[in-house]
């Protein structure tokens, strides 16, 4: 039988009343990157701080490595690597001697760890940088940081909430990068994110959360495909024949008002279709994407 | 309470320390100044200055210059000030400000052991800048030795005392402004009544018994009693008092942080 690395059953998180995370339940397998998607408030950040013994969780199961969390969380804890979604650098130490203090929690001895620090300055290109304030570094390199010091520990399962929020472009592409590196090293990760690309980009399989409860379960390709189909057409200010013509069809959509999605659902000769009978400009065919998924299942509006 | 949160203190709290210890290491130059100057400005406007008014002062019937009376409560004030200082402000900017504990927590620590490595290091710092006093006091000639050596476990004593009572307001204080009500409160009063700048015997009945309830009071009659080297058995029940004192505070500050920091 094959272990999980994390197993999730009737996973619950109450804070009060209001259940953050309700009832879920997911399994990590072994040197997979495991996505949880959601909006703001879907209890993404709720569930990885249960599995990293951060929260106590409300009911349900939780075991990583096949230990129980609440019993064996020392040891669990020692063979992790988390990288907070807040930035918890120490403005007290310098760069590598943030990494120095955080191998002495995991009683990593001084030689080793002096050793493993120069190997993960060196990874995330900052080993010329280990004497300076961690205030003088960029957004980017912060995160670089912090991804360098949850791996102090030669961790077997990676825990990241939201590594690239707020990030450029390029630090957002360096970052990935450095992950891809890591999974093909054999890294088990555990990811949130409500960055679609990143998901799509890291993710071996994923789910997505909306309000404590877990929409859908796959690995993106699969999802894209069975919730939204290859293509999406987009249509600014559609013609009410439009509208009379997809209602015809039975073809799935998402009104927005000035602007109407087709789902393509396999049709290619629809948008050809579409667009000669009823489009006089602004008519786009595109590849469908996760975020059509992802907006498809969660609603449009805002979440907060 | 699941086994995840309750109790657990292991030698770990250590590493905790080293971290503060790593980072005053940093700083040591600076740190010093404080317990080097302070009480020397202390000794010239009150002990000299003052002193030179009130000329010998009469303590447990005995007659002591007004600087000897003085200088032992000017280090229990320091062993008081370094402790709760750390443990309330500087605590308070490790856990909310640069979210020291949050890290922590995802590492092999728990949080009792980050609450005792901070209050530990608390004392450290009272017994460091006890020492540095004591030497600056004692090239006055106003420290008795060798009883005069008991004031630096002592301070560790007093420093876990005061740590603790900080680490508790710590664990309650909604910002970091509000640390201003204990201090004038709680400290300020002390300051000023705890037998510090006069005997308290000459405080009216009942403002004497208040002053009993203070831990600085057992404090300054302890250090007093080590520098001037009149030991007593009466000693052993102010000793007993910052004891217990710490065996209140220590948990009910663990209770406050866990409280503070589980979400």
């Amino acid at each position: 039988m094959t272990q999980y690395i994390i197993e999730a059953e009737g996973l619950t998180k109450k804070f009060g009343d209001l259940a953050a995370v309700d009832g879920i339940n997911f399994h990590v397998n072994a040197g997979e990157c495991f996505g949880i998607l959601g909006p703001n408030g879907a209890g993404k950040t709720t569930t990885v701080r249960m599995a990293y013994g951060f929260s106590p969780k409300t009911a349900g199961t939780l075991k990583v490595f096949g230990l129980d969390i609440e019993k064996d969380w020392r040891s669990i804890k020692s063979r992790i690597g988390v990288c907070q979604q807040e930035n918890s650098l120490d403005p007290d130490l310098s760069v590598e001697q943030n990494l120095l203090v955080f191998a002495r929690y995991f009683n990593i001895p001084p030689g080793r760890a002096r050793e493993k620090a120069q190997q993960l300055l060196q990874f995330i290109s900052l080993d010329n940088r280990r004497g300076a304030k961690v205030t003088e570094l960029s957004g980017g390199m912060m995160r670089r940081m912090i991804l360098a010091r949850s791996l102090i520990n030669d961790p077997e399962l990676l825990i990241l909430d939201e590594p690239t929020t707020g990030l450029d472009p390029q630090a957002r592409h360096q970052l990935w990068q450095r992950l891809e590196e890591l999974k093909a090293g054999g890294l088990t990760i555990l990811l949130t994110t409500h960055y679609m690309d990143e998901a799509s980009r890291l993710c071996d399989r994923l789910v997505i959360m909306h309000q404590g409860k877990i929409l859908v379960e796959g690995k993106p390709a699969d999802l894209i495909r069975e919730h939204v189909g290859h293509n999406v057409i987009e249509v600014d200010d559609p013609a009410e024949k439009l509208r009379a013509f997809v209602k015809s069809q039975s073809l799935e959509c998402e009104d927005l008002g000035h602007r109407l999605i087709i789902y393509g659902q396999g049709r290619d000769d629809l948008f050809h279709e579409i667009g000669d009978r009823f489009c006089t400009g602004g008519c786009i065919l595109r590849m469908a994407t996760l975020e059509d998924v992802f907006l498809k299942l969660t609603g449009r509006e805002l979440k907060e | 309470m699941n086994a995840l949160f309750s109790v657990s203190i292991s030698k770990r709290f250590w590493r905790v320390w080293q971290r503060n210890f790593t980072v005053y290491q940093k700083i040591w130059k600076i740190s010093f100044i404080p317990p080097l100057f302070e009480p020397l400005f202390y000794l010239l406007a009150f002990g000299i200055g003052l002193g030179a008014l009130v000329g010998k002062i009469s303590y447990h019937g005995a007659p002591v210059s007004y600087i000897a009376f003085l200088a032992p409560a000017l280090i229990a004030v320091n062993i008081m000030n370094n402790a709760f200082f750390e443990n309330t402000y500087a605590s308070f900017v490790r856990m909310y400000h640069q979210k020291t504990f949050d890290a922590m927590l995802a590492t092999p620590l728990s949080i009792d052991e980050i609450i005792t490595g901070e209050i530990i290091w608390g004392a450290t710092k009272s017994v460091i800048a006890t020492a540095i006093m004591l030497i600056v006091i004692s090239l006055f000639g106003l420290i008795h030795y060798p009883s005069g050596l008991l004031i630096l476990p002592l301070a560790f004593l007093g420093g876990i005392a005061f740590g603790a009572i900080g680490m508790y307001f710590t664990g309650i204080t909604p910002t970091i402004d509000m640390f201003n009500l204990p201090i004038f409160l709680f400290v300020t009063p002390m300051f000023l009544f705890s037998g510090t700048f006069f005997p308290a015997e000459n405080l009216p009945a009942w403002a004497q018994a208040m002053a009993l309830i203070f831990p600085l009071t057992h404090l300054v009659t302890l250090v007093r009693a080590f520098s001037l080297g009149s030991i007593t058995a009466h000693l052993l029940w102010s000793v007993m008092y910052l004891i217990i004192f710490c065996m209140v505070f220590f948990p009910l500050a663990l209770i406050k942080m866990r409280r503070r920091l589980i979400k």
